[in-house]
């Protein structure tokens, strides 16, 4: 093949900028408004094509998620369509809600059926499934437990299976009935085995298969089977011989109960829609059926499952059973269930044992609240029988008991907690402020005790109790320590005090008083457990002096032999909650205490953890730029443990976090006009943080902005000082980008370092910068690990780089020592021994872009030049000998295009060898100069190998055609005579 | 009869069903009512049969106690089954039932026997009352006769006795007891009353009862439903109480000085309106019992009259 001379054309880019800018319109409306309209109309589609559980979701009942219950975007229900973000979760919260089983799921749907007539629950009361988890990893115990029951073993089932197969071959009813009724008995007396021994865990799995066998023999139609069950566990309510675990078992228990009702409940309502006589459409009954509606099987149904329930022999069992039941009555008689209730809470009254007691009325109330809300008689009478037994507590049985168990007083009161605590939640719930006070009243005169003050602190609304601040600091004070730690009380106390707003003029009081106390407490535990509640009480009311007071007090507590150790956790969140609150650093820096007490951290995560914390609220919270020394100061010190936590096994994403919180730090301080300080600054920053990429990287853009801020500030012309100044910044680049580990990230640093120093007139420095990126090029890895850990060729990033490159090189001064474009000579030499993958054409695409720039360079003035900077248009001014070594570059540049077209010419490649083509063939008709006859004998050369195999792109080819076109019709040479030759195949 | 035959017979067999279903779903009737209902034949393929026929009984039966068997030797013919109610009905003639399922409505009036009375419906140990439906189909030599019973139930459609409130107050103490050494019962003292002795049988019964005070730990306070049943005549009569029901009122040593509801519901089927009649009597009675820790117990004994209204 011929080599080719290379004729740039010379053109006036002025002209051409004035030919190609569009003119300007006003726009109608935003472009993106529309696409969010659409999605909005999607979205609110698709929730309309999920009617049951859309429904059952904005309505905050005790059963719905509780993600979907805090989220106020569930309930608000206008759809504004502004946020298509709030829009997809929305959509995201439906799906997740029938996402769950169908089980539940309808349970929810009858859940809020019944609800939507009564007056549904605030979010202001806090169910009871909030409790559960708390309750279960609260109390535990490591003693062996037994259960009493006859479902567990696989003989047993056999025999259970054998006996309702002979039932069903019974005739008369009175047969199955006293069948029933044997079988009731049956296990009170026979077929019982007791399980001795159980672990804590195995007791628990225990439990949930008896769970899992309720809903088996239910679902098999067993449904006596399934009473007992239900009888048996809750018989297990009746067992305190091992009591620290009682509360969880309550819990265990008592989540059977519920399904056990649920289950009969829909098997009623069930009966009661499709059994409607003479009509084969099932009748469904309205949400809210009055007993009337109901049909009579149904009705008989319910009434045999409570003469069931009425026949239990024992107290315990007939009144949780039947209270699991109570839902039931509404298909008898509308609101018997509220007699039912006032009952079952008299009947109460029976159980001897207090703390049974007190968990069965917990129980009535927690049935009472979700079945009719509205109704409260009983809960009062529950709270006053409370009181009036609870002197039992001091009595014989109990005593006994705890002496076998070796249980002190103080672990069994704390039994007691949250069943009452509930039933007090119950009876503070939408209270009068009037009814509150009466309550205190009656615990004062009642029995004042320390577990009643505590309950009654978690159960009232928080300001009711900052509101009478000092009279409980009194109560506290002056209650009977039966038990209950006093310090228990104080955290309660503190809880409270916290989330509500004390009267101003009762803080400082209750303060004293508390830390008085407080200050006293010897064992470690008990100190810290009050000092993390009452901290933050510190931090919302008080001020430097108070918090600094605190905070030595603390380390005081804390030092000696070396408790601090065991009580990471809370001492963390003293951290947090004085973060919380406090968002002045500097005051906080300047706290005597508060590095102390940092240092108190000596485990190296716990403490990583921490500096990580005051990182992330600093960058939340400190708005404007720091430049407090000490601020500084303590920051770099708690930066520098962070990071010297990172070493070579640290996780990439815990680097990303380190580094993401150093950087926003490192941005966020600002000396204002005392550069020199701002770059020591940046200097000490390089020497601390020196293993981290991100820093580094945020470092030296940090610089480079100096010293464009230093241009600015005067305006492009620099002052010897000054100009010494961006020299230091520019050597300070140039010295910290080597350390970088990542060559990508090196490579973009070196060329917008030089580009900066290119600006501030460091001619010296930007052909440094521009050397070492070239010098760099081939040490560039050959694959990009992506996110995904997927690896990539880095191939398009290298072209896409070196487009920029080359780019900046126009405009880039030789340097009089060395030869004619020299940078760019080293690159091309550089390309032409970089190992390219074989399968890509990226040194061919770089080969036109230099064809592209040296054509550029021949022009008179360039397209773009850099502001006080001469580049060498204004150096050589098109010297006949600048624009001949030009020329001899773009020859061999050709001459590589062409040696490469070659090596793709076989068919195989015939696709990727004719989009090549024509990439090439637009370079050429931009920047040649077609008046020559070589160029066009090229041009059309080209066009037909572009052609040959039949594979170019039509679309590209018909642009080229009418580019020509109207180049030629705009007199410009050659394109007249290049037109007949392009033809499209 | 060869073998191919007896089995095809069994299949016949197992492919026919009889059934009975009453219109009322709680099957309860009263003297006068209609009984309606339909017989269910379900048979895959023709099913040809001799008739069938229905038979609605009412029967009081009594049995004696093996106690005092020896005693009443001597009359031991007077205490055959009564009968209260007799009535047969062809509900269809001999002929072909179609393959599938067959409904044949009927309808009995309900009328005693001249000279009987419908007592209500109740199991009990010695004395049972109960009223039967039997549908029985005949078919050919070769083939089982078809039969099914079910059971119905009888109220009294009304009572001249009314129940009225008779409230019963009582107080348990050592010196109220009749049948114990006193020097080893502890020191007690328990209140409480009824509200009522004579009581509606479809209502629970109330109470309350408050151990004022009380030496010993109380294991459980139980109210006991007992029933009487004397069967007899003239010549001599044996009475038998046994059990129907306890129900636990309090559990573990309960608070003193406070109220504890005595409530129980009456079971269906084992209680009836108490009944007296020439040849049997029916009565029910309730025990308060409070056992104490080391099980000794204090039972306290009050008749109860039952009635439908």
């Amino acid at each position: 093949m011929a080599s080719y001379e290379w004729h740039p054309c010379s053109r006036n880019y002025v002209l051409e900028r004035e030919g190609t800018a569009m003119a300007p319109a006003p726009a109608a409306s935003h472009p993106l408004k529309a696409i969010t309209v659409t999605e909005v109309k999607k979205v609110d589609r698709k929730g309309a094509g999920t009617p049951p559980t859309g429904k059952a979701a904005p309505k905050p009942s005790a059963f719905v998620d509780p993600l979907s219950m805090a989220d106020p975007l569930s309930i608000s229900l206008d759809f504004d369509g502004s946020d298509p973000l709030s829009m997809m979760m929305k959509e995201g919260n439906t799906t997740a809600v029938s996402g769950k089983s169908s089980r539940s799921g309808s349970v929810k749907k009858s859940d809020s059926d019944t609800q939507s007539g009564e007056d549904v629950l605030d979010d202001s009361f806090e169910p009871w499934s909030f409790k559960k988890a708390a309750i279960l990893a609260k109390y535990t115990t490591s003693e062996k437990l037994s259960i009493t029951t006859s479902f567990l073993s696989t003989s047993d089932q056999e025999r259970v299976v054998i006996k309702t197969q002979s039932q069903a071959q019974v005739g008369s009813v009175s047969d199955k009935v006293k069948n029933r009724l044997e079988q009731l008995d049956d296990f009170e007396e026979g077929s019982v085995k007791e399980m001795l021994n159980l672990s804590q865990q195995d007791y628990v799995k225990r439990i949930e298969e008896l769970n899992q066998a309720l809903i088996t023999a239910w679902d098999n139609d067993h449904r006596v089977k399934a009473l007992k069950i239900a009888i048996q566990c809750s018989k297990l309510l009746v067992d305190v011989s091992v009591i620290p675990f009682y509360p969880s078992k309550f819990v265990l228990v008592t989540d059977i109960l519920d399904t056990f009702g649920r289950l009969v409940y829909e098997r009623l309502l069930d009966k009661a829609q499709t059994s409607l006589p003479g009509t084969s459409r099932p009748h469904r009954l309205s949400a809210n059926f009055t007993a009337e509606e109901v049909p009579e099987a149904a009705k008989e149904t319910c009434r045999n499952w409570f003469f069931k329930i009425a026949s239990i022999r024992e107290l315990i069992p007939r009144l949780y059973v039947e209270a699991a039941l109570i839902k039931c009555y509404k298909f008898l008689n509308t609101g018997e269930y509220t007699e039912a209730l006032e009952r079952l809470t008299m009947m109460t009254r029976g159980v001897g044992d207090p703390l049974v007691a007190v968990y069965l009325r917990c129980y009535l109330c927690r049935i009472g609240i979700q079945v009719a809300p509205r109704f409260r008689n009983h809960i009062p009478t529950c709270f006053e029988d409370f009181i009036s037994t609870f002197h039992l507590v001091q009595g014989e049985c109990v005593q006994n008991t705890l002496a076998i168990q070796k249980v002190e007083m103080p672990r069994y009161l704390s039994l007691f907690c949250p069943g009452l605590d509930f039933i007090l939640q119950c009876v503070a719930h939408r209270a009068s402020e009037e009814e509150l006070g009466h309550t205190l009243e009656r615990c004062r005169t009642g029995c004042n005790n320390a577990l009643m003050i505590n309950s009654i602190m978690s159960a009232f609304q928080p300001q009711y109790i900052a509101q009478r601040a000092i009279t409980f600091t009194e109560m506290i004070r002056e209650c009977e320590d039966t038990g209950l730690p006093k310090h228990t009380l104080y955290r309660t106390f503190g809880l409270c005090l916290v989330v509500a707003e004390t009267p101003e003029d009762q803080q400082l009081a209750v303060l004293n008083e508390v830390w008085k106390i407080v200050v006293k407490l010897k064992n470690p535990a008990d100190y810290i457990s009050c000092a993390e509640v009452w901290i933050e009480y510190v931090v919302k009311h008080f001020g430097k002096r108070e918090l600094s007071t605190i905070l030595g007090d603390i380390i005081k507590h804390m030092t000696p032999d070396r408790a601090y150790e065991d009580f990471y956790p809370q001492l963390q969140s003293v951290v947090t909650k004085i973060l919380a609150h406090q968002h002045d650093f500097s005051l906080l820096f300047s706290l005597e205490k508060f590095l102390p007490f940092v240092d108190m951290f000596q485990k190296e995560a716990i403490k990583v953890e921490v500096c990580k914390n005051i990182f992330e609220s600093f960058s939340k919270h400190q708005t404007t730029p720091v430049n407090d020394p000490v601020v500084i100061n303590a920051m770099m010190f708690l930066g520098r443990i962070m990071h010297d936590s990172v070493d070579a096994l640290t996780l990439e994403d815990e680097k990303r976090v380190v580094g993401n919180l150093l950087c926003s730090f490192v941005r966020q301080v600002h000396f204002g006009r005392d550069f020199e300080q701002q770059l020591s600054f940046y200097v000490e920053s390089r020497a601390y943080f020196s293993n981290l990429d991100m820093v580094l990287i945020a470092l030296v853009h940090s610089v480079n902005n100096l010293s464009i801020e230093t241009r600015k500030i005067l305006k492009g012309n620099h002052s010897r000082k000054t100009a010494a100044f961006v020299r230091a910044c520019a050597a300070y680049s140039f010295i910290t980008i080597p350390s970088l580990q990542s060559v990508f990230s090196q490579l973009q640093l070196y060329l917008i370092s030089g580009q900066v120093a290119l600006l501030n007139q460091c001619y010296s420095q930007a052909d440094a910068f521009f050397k070492a990126l070239i010098s760099l090029i081939p040490d560039l890895p050959r694959t990009l690990d992506v996110a995904d850990s997927k690896s990539r060729t880095s191939e398009p990033f290298l072209v896409d780089f070196l487009y920029g490159f080359i780019s900046t090189l126009l405009v880039t001064p030789d340097n009089p020592d060395s030869g004619v474009m020299y940078l760019l000579r080293g690159l091309l030499n550089v390309l032409q021994d970089y190992t390219w993958d074989p399968s890509s054409d990226g040194r061919v695409l770089i080969y036109t872009r230099v064809l592209a720039m040296l054509s550029a360079a021949c022009q008179e003035t360039y397209p773009y030049r850099v502001d006080k900077v001469d580049s060498n248009d204004s150096m050589y001014g098109c010297d006949p000998k600048f624009v001949s070594e030009l020329k001899a570059i773009a020859n061999t540049v050709i001459g590589e295009i062409l040696g490469h077209l070659k090596t793709i010419s076989t068919p195989e490649f015939g696709k990727r060898q004719s989009t090549l083509v024509l990439e090439v063939i637009s370079v050429l008709m931009s920047s040649a100069d077609l008046g020559q006859a070589s160029m066009v004998g090229l041009v059309t050369q080209l066009w037909g190998l572009a052609q040959k195999h039949g594979q170019a792109d039509v679309k590209t080819l018909k642009k080229l055609q009418a580019y020509a076109k109207s180049q030629g019709s705009r007199g410009v040479p050659g394109f007249q005579a290049l037109l007949p030759k392009l033809t499209v195949n | 009869m060869d073998r191919r035959l007896s089995h095809d017979l069994q299949l016949q067999n197992k492919m026919a069903s009889l059934d009975i279903r009453l219109k009322k779903v709680n099957k309860v009737y009263r003297e006068g009512d209609v009984i309606a209902g339909v017989v269910v034949v379900q048979s895959k393929g023709e099913l040809p049969h001799q008739g069938i026929t229905l038979n609605m009984e009412g029967m009081v039966n009594l049995l004696l106690s093996t106690k005092s068997v020896g005693l009443f030797e001597a009359f031991y013919n007077s205490l055959k089954p009564i009968q209260l109610l007799n009535y047969n009905l062809d509900v269809i003639k001999p002929g072909k039932l179609p393959s599938g399922k067959t409904e044949i409505p009927f309808e009995v009036p309900l009328k005693p026997k001249p000279g009987k009375t419908l007592y209500e419906t109740y199991h009990g140990v010695f004395v049972n009352i109960q009223y039967l439906i039997k549908v029985e189909m005949k078919r050919s030599l070769l083939n089982k006769d078809l039969q099914k019973q079910t059971e119905f139930i009888i109220e009294y459609k009304n009572q001249e006795e009314k129940a009225k409130a008779k409230p019963v107050n009582f107080t348990i103490t050592p010196d109220t007891l009749t049948n114990v050494k006193k020097q080893n019962v502890p020191q007690f003292k328990v209140k409480g009353h009824i509200d009522s002795s004579c009581l509606q049988i479809t209502k629970p019964l109330t109470g309350q009862l408050t151990v004022e005070s009380c030496e010993a730990p109380i294991k459980s306070i139980e109210i006991q439903l007992v029933r009487v049943e004397t069967c007899g005549c003239a010549e001599g009569y044996a009475k038998d109480a046994t059990e129907i029901q306890n129900i636990q009122i309090a559990e573990g040593d309960v608070v003193r000085k406070m109220a504890i509801p005595l409530y129980m519901v009456f079971p269906r089927l084992f209680t009836c309106p108490s009944l007296s009649t020439n040849n049997f009597k029916v009565d029910f009675e309730i025990n308060i019992v409070v056992v104490f820790a080391d099980d000794h117990l204090v039972t306290e004994n009050f008749p109860l009259r039952l009635t439908r209204f």
